[in-house]
């Protein structure tokens, strides 16, 4: 198990130097440079800054020298935060931006799985309807319109929760909610679907002809056969949450790396979007492995 | 049909209607600014209100239309072309060559997609044209997977293995036995990225890195609604309103067709 996880954890770095290879070359193939301001800088100024960076070198050279950097642990500084490293800015926001995901997976998995196991013992009457109605408008509705809403509503109208910032669980709740209530309408499809056909199983015909009491049968038959697909979208969904953090960071102007990746585009802060950039995908790489990881773990079946 | 599918059907027609007459249709041009009924509430001769400048809110979600539908289906369709020919090719070949071809679309498929459009949208200098190329860049390869697959299968089977035996040509196969049974998959994949793309492309001119002026979409409406949601909430809404049916629509229309193209499905609810 251990040697899989690194043979993983190997396969992972190709798609890393892919992903900094290309957001690099993105970056430099478009004229126009962090240093373009519409006050133009003297040239004598913008030499130094440029020989300071190694922004007058090839890219070819640039990028090795960025890549020598990044293996000892060096993200470079950051263009237009003056005096703060880019590892710097990450640690401060990662945290944030982390807190936000879990929250956010917390109410996908806490609405859904429980929605679409209701649904599904409920086929076709109408809490199933209702649940499949709340599934679809799930899928449909924007994280900002959500966002919004919950914005215009709870904060501006109600008054119940702060609008924006990050500064106390009262700040969390309404992020959360609006990152991640889309997505749980997905994962009550998705165990609807997963229950259903566990309990048209043989397995449960048998396990009720036991005489096994349902509740047994639920959290000991069913439940645990129909975990699988969830986990399998465990890794699309992570990819989805930090997608979703962008918008959600913006709307309630969270400091987390999402607000930050934001500015440093538009700024062009070279290094800060190749630092945020890696951090994303190697955290997409990460769930990855550990939905795999936990298949294996779950599912004697696939153990190597 | 259901009730809900025609609802979703007329709701789309009724859009793309708008969005393709909307200079005959719009009380107003887009940007006409009535200066004296700034941010004005919905009236009748400004049905959803005015916004800061004076615009007439109605008319410039009609035009909206214009844009988020016209990135939402091109980049589909163009995703869809290039996917459908890469994954057949792919998948029909087959061997060292598909899996080299499919090594390339994995590791597109790895790369964090919204902070790919980001990228290329902003470094193309934010306009539609960096956007097309931005979400047709990252949404094909969904669909080179797909078509792949189904080609694989279909591969195997026996009609194309006569077809074979008859003596037809590769190209003559893909084009005449292969193609035509993977059309129903594209045309329901169709219907599913297109939400996808315009809820890409609202979602970035809503953080204010998409479409820029003086092109506005719905998600740049949004954008400009957000400042004032405090007081002005009908600014943003009109425009989510928008998004958020368009999208449901398409979604809807797609579940039904998904299930009216499957012939194992049998249990038709809704």
């Amino acid at each position: 198990m251990l040697i899989y996880f690194f043979k993983r954890l190997l396969h992972g770095i190709p798609v890393l130097f892919v992903v900094s290879t290309i957001t690099f070359v993105i970056m430099r193939v478009v004229p126009g440079g962090p240093f373009d301001q519409e006050k133009k800088l003297p040239p004598e100024i913008l030499v130094n800054i440029q020989a300071k960076y190694h922004l007058d070198q090839p890219v070819t050279t640039q990028y090795l020298l960025y890549l020598k950097q990044l293996v000892q642990g060096d993200m470079g500084p950051s263009y237009k935060y003056i005096g703060r490293d880019v590892a710097d800015i990450i640690l401060d926001t990662f945290p944030v931006s982390i807190t936000l995901g879990v929250l956010a997976m917390l109410v996908v998995m806490g609405v859904g799985i429980p929605m679409g196991v209701w649904s599904a013992y409920r086929q076709n009457s109408v809490i199933d309807r209702i649940c499949m109605f709340y599934a679809t408008l799930g899928i449909s509705i924007p994280s900002f319109v959500l966002g919004t809403v919950l914005v215009w509503l709870m904060s501006h109208k109600l008054q119940w929760l702060p609008p924006a910032l990050w500064e106390g669980p009262r700040h969390m709740i309404l992020p959360a909610i609006a990152l991640g209530a889309p997505f749980s309408g997905y994962i009550a499809r998705l165990t609807r679907s997963a229950v259903l056909e566990v309990l048209s199983s043989d397995y449960i015909r048998t396990a009720r002809a036991k005489g096994l009491t349902e509740s047994v049968i639920l959290f000991k038959h069913t439940l645990k056969n129909s975990i699988f697909p969830i986990i399998s979208v465990l890794g699309p969904l992570t990819a989805g949450l930090v997608t979703g953090s962008f918008v959600i960071e913006f709307i309630f102007s969270i400091p987390g790396m999402g607000s930050f990746f934001i500015t440093a585009v538009t700024n062009r802060d070279y290094p800060l979007i190749m630092g945020v950039t890696l951090i994303y995908a190697v955290l997409i790489v990460l769930a990855n492995i550990l939905v795999d990881i936990i298949y294996m773990w779950l599912d004697p079946r696939v153990r190597v | 049909m259901s009730f809900f599918s025609k609802l979703s059907f007329g709701f789309l027609g009724v859009v793309f209607f708008s969005a393709i007459f909307a200079p005959w249709i719009t009380p107003y041009s887009y940007e006409t600014q009535d200066t004296l009924n700034t941010l004005a509430t919905p009236t009748f001769s400004h049905l959803m209100g005015t916004d800061r400048l004076g615009r007439d809110l109605f008319s410039r979600l009609i035009y909206g239309a214009r844009v988020s539908l016209f990135i939402g289906i091109l980049t589909t369709l163009l995703a869809l072309v290039i996917g459908t020919i890469y994954g057949s090719i792919s998948g029909y070949i087959g061997g060292r060559i598909d899996g080299f071809m499919m090594r390339v679309v994995d590791v597109i498929f790895a790369l964090p997609d919204m902070l790919m459009i980001i990228l290329v949208t902003v470094m193309m200098g934010r306009g539609v044209a960096g956007m097309f190329i931005a979400l047709t860049l990252v949404s094909w390869v969904t669909v080179a997977r797909l078509v792949r697959g189904e080609v694989l299968r279909i591969k195997e089977t026996t009609y194309v293995e006569a077809a074979r035996a008859l003596g037809a040509s590769s190209p003559r196969i893909l084009m005449q036995e292969i193609l035509p049974n993977i059309l129903g998959l594209v045309v329901v994949t169709l219907t599913f990225r297109i939400p996808v793309a315009i809820l890409a492309e609202s979602t970035l001119s809503f953080i204010g890195l998409g479409v820029a002026p003086p092109f506005s979409s719905w998600g740049t409406m949004a954008n400009e609604g957000w400042k004032s949601i405090k007081f002005y909430p009908h600014l943003i809404l009109f425009p989510s309103l928008a998004i958020f049916f368009t999208i449901l629509s398409f979604n809807f229309l797609g579940d039904r067709l998904r299930d009216g193209l499957d012939p194992r499905n049998k249990t038709r609810f809704g």
